[in-house]
């Protein structure tokens, strides 16, 4: 197992950082924060991202996609935490397609996924009902009516569910858990939005007697826990690879702040209390970058998945992309903590990422208990 | 792939089956310490007939050296082979037939550094196990500044005469030559005056003391030279110039320990000791916070593994590791202490027997304290730290 990219992925990770650092540089996030967009995000740049094709990077061929893999999406991921970008990379492009390429029928992919490409149809993932991230705490349900199935319940900070316009749903369906499409136009669905911490935006979602077909159903009825599962680890290893791109952008800024401020008539670089975190950081961002090729790769290449390495992955980019920006506001001092300097957009968007489908506590107990322990 | 499953790998099948004949079944069993293992020399008493069957076997192939040149007693292989070669012993759980400093130190340098003739005299009695090596280069007022050293060489024309004292030379009294840092320049700036030379530790002049350490145990001597005589062919590298030799040294000194951390092939994960210990509870072992910590260790210690490999992966590739051996020491060896310490916690008050009851003769306390050092020798945490800060991150 190589854990390095070969050549075509280092080209896509160079042409993702180049349009990223041009089109999307961190000031942008700004803007759309000062500006009175009430999306969060700039539909615009994502028509240039699709153009780029990285909403058709997972989709097959076959439906009019690039089928080019995870270690493709997570490279295009982490140059856009570089770039602190907001965009439907994440909830369309990575996880909501993942659900539906993976587990949807073939009508289902051919009324979504072609339009998915075309930057014409976002998704969202809706699972989270409390405050703690817990799949299996599903209170929402489906009862079965003679022409399909009859909603109720309420979905809480669900990423992108104020643009979606198809909601993947979590549904309990007596025996067990089942997905649901539900299209954001079927009566009786109401979403609330709310900006989050990082100038993102989520939403609640509220359904009231939501009528769905029978071919709404994704996957198998009361099957839908072991493909939740799966599902929200392709979102964890792909807000992995996010966290290591706001990580290694954060850490290089603060290099060049300890390289050119000066007190006591020295750089500050040159304090050996500030030289060994540094060095510390370094080697567990390294570890880092080996984990989030490993998941990618595991993604690509094991069908079956790989819960105890998704989790492995979440927890270790949660402790040291938090370690990452939390040193970068303390080792830039009182700068860090101003409004007008950008090191801080870092520990906002990193905490929101921390917190999504489970944050490093989660994903502890998690492994052990896939660990058996 | 499928190249691989119609097309077999034919030199993994060679090593495969020369493997299967030709190491003995006891030698296919893990290893528990460093006394396990063979390390060659003079004196070299073997623990059994399979290990030193086991050993001449691998000398004949050139596989206690297997990226070596041939005509310096190694196997000529290839990185790739290597590898396989590895895999293929580590699949039989097949203990490493040679361990030793000129192995994995001096043999590296030489390799680098050494004329033909000192490579022609020296490496191939390392490759056949017959001259056991040991290490001079802390001095009691020289340890993490060790390139203030003082042991003195004075040029006696076709001889130096060394006067001076080495300390935590492992394994020092089982030693049959030394490679050894000493200050043959006395105007020069500390870095510029010295060079590294080799002798033979029958020589007259040298007397070995082993330290005791906090484990009880005694594996580092400390050795004092007196009007020792060292040939001037026996220079590594230019004279004044030993630093640059010590410092290639020093990275692979550092690989080699910072490996520690990881998990020896066939050992027990440390969460499959704590459930035998300690025992489930609700699902989950019944010590939570322990659980929490054991949790964290056996995630950082995956980490390690996969950066050793990707490390590799880019040696293959064409980059050089050079300074990031650092991070691979600072990060290796504080997490094989955290592992005692786990180990520590885990075995309770059976931990601190420290002789008779059920506790193997004090082995786990003892390995414990002995672990304290691997943070020390080789370049404390802290130098390591500040390699990395200075080379890699380029900070003033």
């Amino acid at each position: 197992m190589v854990l390095v990219l070969n050549e075509e992925q280092q080209m896509l990770k160079d042409a993702a950082r180049d349009f990223l650092q041009e089109r999307a540089p961190v000031s942008q996030l700004r803007e759309l924060r000062d500006s009175s967009n009430s999306e969060g995000f700039s539909r615009a740049l994502w028509t240039e991202m699709v153009e780029m094709g990285w909403s058709a990077i997972l989709i097959p061929e076959k439906f009019g996609g690039l089928g080019y893999g995870y270690t493709g999406m997570g490279i295009v991921l982490e140059e856009s935490g570089r770039t602190l970008t907001s965009s439907p990379l994440l909830g369309t492009a990575t996880i909501g397609v993942a659900a539906i390429a993976t587990y949807g029928s073939e009508e289902q992919c051919v009324s979504i996924l072609p339009a998915v490409v075309n930057g014409r149809h976002l998704l969202a993932l809706a699972c989270d009902e409390s405050g703690q991230h817990n799949p299996e705490h599903v209170s929402t349900q489906a009862v079965e009516t003679h022409t399909g199935y009859r909603i109720n319940g309420r979905k809480i900070a669900v990423l992108d569910g104020h643009i979606a316009d198809t909601f993947i749903v979590s549904v309990r369906t007596g025996k067990g858990i089942s997905l649901f499409l539900v299209p954001v136009d079927s009566s009786g669905v109401s979403v609330e939005q709310y900006p989050l911490l990082d100038t993102h935006f989520a939403a609640d979602l509220r359904f009231d007697q939501v009528a769905v077909g029978k071919d709404q159903l994704l996957g198998e009825l009361n099957g839908g826990l072991a493909m939740l599962e799966k599902i929200l680890d392709v979102g964890r290893i792909g807000a992995s690879s996010e966290m290591l791109g706001i990580a290694q952008e954060a850490f290089e800024r603060t290099m060049e702040y300890l390289k050119e401020r000066k007190q006591f008539g020295v750089l500050i670089g040159s304090f050996q209390s500030l030289q060994h975190r540094a060095a510390h950081l370094f080697g567990e961002i390294e570890m880092c970058k080996s984990l989030v090729i490993k998941a990618l790769h595991e993604l690509d290449e094991n069908s079956g998945g790989n819960a105890e390495l998704a989790s492995l992955t979440k927890a270790m980019l949660c402790k040291t992309a938090h370690l990452a920006t939390t040193e970068a506001i303390q080792m830039h001092g009182g700068i860090g903590m101003t409004d007008e300097f950008d090191i801080g957009f870092f520990l906002k968007r990193c905490k929101i990422l921390e917190s999504l489908y489970g944050d490093h506590y989660y994903h502890l107990d998690r492994f052990a208990r896939l660990r058996g322990y | 792939m499928g190249f691989y499953v119609t097309n077999p790998d034919p030199f993994r099948h060679k090593v495969r089956d020369w493997l299967e004949v030709n190491c003995p079944e006891s030698m296919r069993q893990p290893y528990r310490s460093e006394a396990d293992l063979c390390w060659g020399g003079r004196n070299c008493k073997f623990q059994n007939k399979d290990q030193k069957l086991w050993l001449q076997r691998m000398v004949s192939k050139g596989w206690t050296v297997p990226t070596w040149p041939t005509e310096y007693g190694g196997g000529g292989l290839d990185r790739e082979q290597t590898k396989t070669l590895n895999e293929e012993m580590a699949r039989i759980h097949a203990r490493p037939p040679l361990e030793s400093f000129g192995i994995s130190m001096l043999g590296p340098a030489l390799l680098k550094f050494g004329t033909n003739e000192l490579k022609q005299q020296h490496l191939p009695p390392i490759a056949r196990g017959e001259i056991r090596w040991a290490q001079g280069y802390s001095e009691p007022n020289a340890g993490s500044d060790l390139a203030s050293l003082q042991a003195r060489a004075e040029d006696k024309g076709d001889h130096y005469l060394v006067n001076g004292t080495k300390v935590w030379t492992s394994y020092g009294e089982l030693g049959d030559w030394m490679f050894c840092l000493v200050r043959t320049d006395f105007e020069a700036k500390k870095h510029a005056g010295i060079s590294f030379v080799l002798f033979d530790m029958n020589a007259p002049g040298i007397t070995i003391r082993p330290i005791k350490l906090i484990s009880g145990n005694s594996p580092f001597t400390e050795i004092f030279m007196e009007d020792l005589r060292v040939e001037k062919n026996q220079v590594v590298g230019d004279i004044n110039k030993g630093w640059t030799v010590a410092k290639y040294l020093l990275t692979h000194e550092r690989e080699m320990i910072g490996g520690s951390g990881l998990s020896r092939a066939g050992s027990i994960p440390i969460s499959k000791v704590a459930v035998a210990v300690l025992g489930m509870e609700n699902g989950i072992l019944s010590n939570t916070m322990l659980r929490t910590d054991i949790a964290h260790f056996e995630m950082d210690e995956f980490c390690l593994e996969l950066n050793t490999e990707r490390a590799r992966d880019k040696v293959k590739a064409g980059v050089s590791l050079g300074a990031a051996s650092s991070m691979f020491k600072y990060y290796g060896t504080e997490l094989n202490k955290r592992r005692f310490e786990l180990l520590m916690a885990i075995n309770g008050s059976d931990a601190m027997v420290w002789e008779g009851g059920e506790s193997r003769s004090g082995y786990l306390p003892k390995t414990w304290l002995r672990s304290k050092g691997n943070s020390i020798e080789g370049g404390t945490s802290e130098i390591q730290l500040n390699i990395v800060a200075k080379r890699i991150l380029r900070l003033p």
